[in-house]
C-alpha cells in the first residue's frame, strides 16, 4: 500500500461543499447568474435603505414632477403621477422574489409528496394522480393562471395561489418520473425488506434522492415564475397598481409611448435581468449536480 | 397508422371532460354575481331573476354542469354575459386571429432557431457559438410583452418601417378566417402584403423565446451526435462536411426538436396574450380578458377548452411527424 493511501483522508463536509462550490462557479455563465441573483435579492432586502424615494411606491402624485426623463436627479425618470420608477423597481424586486418563493414553496409541497405516492404506489392511485395533472397541463400554465386569478379577485395574494394553482403538476411529473426510476434500486429493496413502511421508503429513501433535481427545478422554475406573475400584472390579471410591481408597472407606462419609453422600459428589464439570472444559475446547477436536461 | 390516430383522438375526451369539469366548478366558485355585474346596479330584483332563470343559473349544478357539457358537443357553448351571443360565434370570429399568430410565430422560431442551432453546435466553443447562445440565453428571460414593446419603439415608432397595430386594413376574401393563406387563395397581392406586414412585428415578439428553445435543443442534440461511431464512419469515408452535418446530424437530432416545437405551442399560445395586447391584435387574447373581468363564466370556460383542445391536437401532429422522421418509431404498436 503506498504512502500516499494510507495518508488519504475523505474530504469532511465543508471541504466538499467549498470544491463544489469552485466547480458551479468555474463556469462564467453561472457566476454571471449568482451576481445577478444576488443583486436582485440585495435590491429587495435593502431597498428600503437604498431608494432615494421610499414614498414613491405608494399612490402619493407630485404634479411638479410627472414624466421626467432619467436624470441625475431620477436615474429611471419618473413616471404619470410624478413618483420615482428607480425606487420603485428597486422595491418591486421584493415583489417579484417572494412570487416566487411563496409558489415554488407551496408547488413543493403539494407536488412532491403527490409525486412520490404517484410513482412508488403506482395503480390505481397513480393513475388518479396524473390524470389529474394532465387535466390542469391540458392548458398552458399561464392561462390556467390567468383564470383563477381572474375568479379570486386578481390581488397580489391571490395571484400566488392563481399561480401555485398551475404550478405543482410540473413538479408532481417531475418527482414522479424520477421516483420510478429509483424506485427497483437495490437500496429500495433492501429498505422494504429490512420491514420499513411503505411511507417510510418513499419518503425516507426515495425523496432524498430526489432532491437534486427538485433544486435544480426550483432554480430554473423561479424565473418562469416571476416571468408568469409579471405577465399577470401586465395583463391586469395581477398584482393591482399602486403597488411596485414590474409586471403593472411596465402595463402602466406603456401608455405612455413612444415618448415616455423609460416608464416601461426599466420595470420591463429588471424582469429580464432576474429571469436570466436564475435560468443561468438553474443551468449551472443542472450541470452541477449532473441532473439530466428535461 | 389511422387505428393509432383514432386512438389518440379518443384520448383527449378525457381530458377535455376533466378540463371542462375543473373549469366549471372554479367558474362557480366566483365571488361576484356576473348578472349583477352586466346588469348594474339599478337592476331590479326581478330582472335579475329572469336573467338567471335564462342562463339556468337556478339549476342544480350537476345539471348546469350536464347541460354544459352535452352543449359542447352540439357545438353550442352557451351564452355570453357580456357580448349576449352565443360563445361559440364569439370564438370562431376570434380564434383564427390568434391561429394564425401562432402558427406564423411557429415558423418563424423553427426557420430561425434551427438554423442557429446548427451553426452553433458545429461551431462549438467559438464566437458564432457564443453570440448564439447568448442571444437564445436573453431570448428565453425576455419578457414577450417588453420584446413587443420595444419592436414597437424601434421598427414602429422611430424607424417608422412597420404598422404596430391590428391586423392590416386591407382584408381578404373570407375563406379561412387567416388573412394570409386567405389572401393567397383569392391571389390578392395587395391583402397579403398589408397583412404581413402587419404579422411580422407580433409574430416576432411571440416567436423569439420559442426560437431560443428551440436552438438550444438543436444545439445540444447536435453535440451529443458529433462523436457517434456512425458520424466518425461518415467524415472518413470523405463525406463532405455538409452533409455530415445537415443530412446525417440533423435528421438524427432532430425528433427532439420536433418534441420541443410541439411543448411550445403551449407557451406560445400563453404568450400571445401578452403580444396581443400590446399590438391590438383581435384575437382571443382580448375576448378572454374582458371575459375575465366581466365573470363571463361562459367564454372563460370555453376559451379555456378551446386552448386545450388545440394543444392535444397539436402534440398528436407532432407524434404523427415523428413516425414520418424517424422510422425506428412505429406507430401503433
Amino acid at each position: 500500500m503506498s504512502e500516499n493511501s494510507l495518508n488519504y483522508t475523505p474530504d469532511t463536509k465543508a471541504q466538499r461543499f467549498k470544491k463544489q462550490i469552485r466547480k458551479l462557479f468555474r463556469n462564467k455563465l453561472t457566476l454571471l447568474g449568482f451576481i445577478l441573483v444576488f443583486i436582485v435579492i440585495i435590491c429587495g432586502i435593502l431597498a428600503p435603505i437604498i431608494a432615494p424615494y421610499p414614498g414613491s411606491i405608494t399612490g402619493v402624485t407630485n404634479f411638479g414632477g410627472m414624466h421626467l426623463p432619467p436624470s441625475m436627479q431620477y436615474i429611471f425618470g419618473t413616471d404619470e403621477m410624478g413618483r420615482d420608477i428607480f425606487s420603485r423597481v428597486l422595491y418591486g424586486a421584493r415583489y417579484s422574489l417572494s412570487m416566487g418563493v411563496v409558489v415554488l414553496t407551496f408547488s413543493i409541497l403539494i407536488g412532491v409528496p403527490l409525486g412520490l405516492i404517484a410513482g412508488y404506489w403506482g395503480g390505481k392511485v397513480n393513475a388518479i394522480i396524473m390524470r389529474t395533472t394532465d387535466t390542469f397541463l391540458a392548458v398552458p400554465s399561464i392561462i390556467m393562471a390567468m383564470v383563477v386569478s381572474a375568479i379570486l379577485t386578481p390581488n397580489l395574494v391571490n395571484t400566488m395561489i392563481a399561480v401555485s394553482f398551475s404550478w405543482w403538476p410540473w413538479i408532481t411529473r417531475l418527482v414522479q418520473a424520477e421516483t420510478l426510476k429509483v424506485k427497483n434500486e437495490q437500496f429500495i429493496t433492501a429498505s422494504q425488506g429490512a420491514g420499513a413502511s411503505k411511507w417510510r421508503t418513499a419518503f425516507g429513501e426515495i425523496l432524498p434522492n430526489c432532491t437534486s433535481i427538485i433544486i435544480v427545478k426550483a432554480t430554473t422554475d423561479m424565473g418562469f415564475v416571476i416571468l408568469t406573475g409579471a405577465s399577470l400584472g401586465f395583463l391586469g390579471l395581477g398584482a393591482q397598481p399602486p403597488i411596485p410591481e414590474w409586471g403593472n408597472m411596465v402595463a402602466e407606462g406603456r401608455i405612455y409611448l413612444p415618448n415616455m419609453w423609460w416608464e416601461s422600459i426599466f420595470p420591463g428589464l429588471a424582469i429580464l435581468i432576474t429571469v436570466l439570472g436564475f435560468n443561468l444559475l438553474g443551468d449551472g446547477l443542472r450541470d452541477l449536480l449532473d441532473v439530466e436536461n428535461d | 397508422m389511422i387505428k393509432y390516430i383514432i386512438k389518440r383522438i379518443l384520448t383527449i375526451i378525457p381530458i377535455i371532460i376533466g378540463l371542462s369539469l375543473l373549469m366549471f366548478l372554479l367558474s362557480r366558485f366566483m365571488p361576484g354575481d356576473p348578472v349583477r355585474l352586466k346588469l348594474g346596479p339599478n337592476a331590479s330584483a326581478s330582472q335579475i331573476y329572469a336573467m338567471q332563470e335564462q342562463l339556468g343559473l337556478h339549476k342544480s349544478i350537476i345539471i348546469q354542469y350536464f347541460n354544459y357539457l352535452t352543449g359542447i358537443f352540439r357545438g353550442d357553448l352557451g351564452m355570453s354575459i357580456r357580448t349576449g351571443r352565443n360563445v361559440a360565434v364569439d370564438i370562431a370570429e376570434t380564434f383564427p386571429a390568434t391561429f394564425e399568430l401562432v402558427v406564423f410565430g411557429v415558423i418563424i422560431a423553427a426557420a430561425v432557431g434551427i438554423p442557429l442551432g446548427v451553426i452553433s453546435s458545429t461551431r462549438y466553443n467559438k464566437w458564432p457559438d457564443f453570440v448564439i447562445r447568448i442571444f437564445s440565453m436573453s431570448g428565453i428571460a425576455i419578457p414577450s410583452f417588453l420584446l413587443a414593446i420595444l419592436l414597437q419603439l424601434i421598427f414602429g415608432y422611430w424607424l417608422g418601417i412597420a404598422p404596430i397595430i391590428g391586423r392590416g386594413d386591407i382584408l381578404p376574401l373570407k375563406i379561412t378566417g387567416l388573412n394570409l393563406l386567405d389572401s393567397i387563395l383569392t391571389g390578392n397581392g395587395a391583402a397579403f402584403m398589408d397583412g404581413l406586414k402587419h404579422i411580422i412585428l407580433p409574430a416576432v415578439s411571440l416567436s423569439i423565446a420559442t426560437c431560443a428553445q428551440i436552438m438550444r435543443i438543436t444545439r445540444s442534440n447536435m453535440m451529443s451526435q458529433l462523436n457517434k461511431d456512425y458520424i466518425l464512419a461518415a467524415k472518413s469515408y470523405g463525406l463532405p462536411k455538409n452533409i455530415v452535418e445537415n443530412r446525417y446530424m440533423l435528421k438524427n437530432a432532430f425528433t427532439s426538436v420536433l418534441t420541443i416545437i410541439g411543448m411550445e405551442f403551449g407557451s406560445l399560445i400563453g404568450n400571445a396574450f401578452t403580444i396581443e395586447t400590446v399590438y391590438g391584435w383581435p384575437g382571443m387574447a382580448e375576448y378572454s380578458i374582458k371575459g375575465l373581468m366581466y365573470k363571463d363564466y361562459n367564454s372563460i370556460i370555453s376559451v379555456t377548452l378551446v386552448i386545450g383542445l388545440l394543444f392535444a391536437v397539436i402534440n398528436i401532429v407532432v407524434d404523427i411527424f415523428y413516425s414520418a422522421i424517424d422510422p425506428r418509431i412505429k406507430i401503433g404498436n
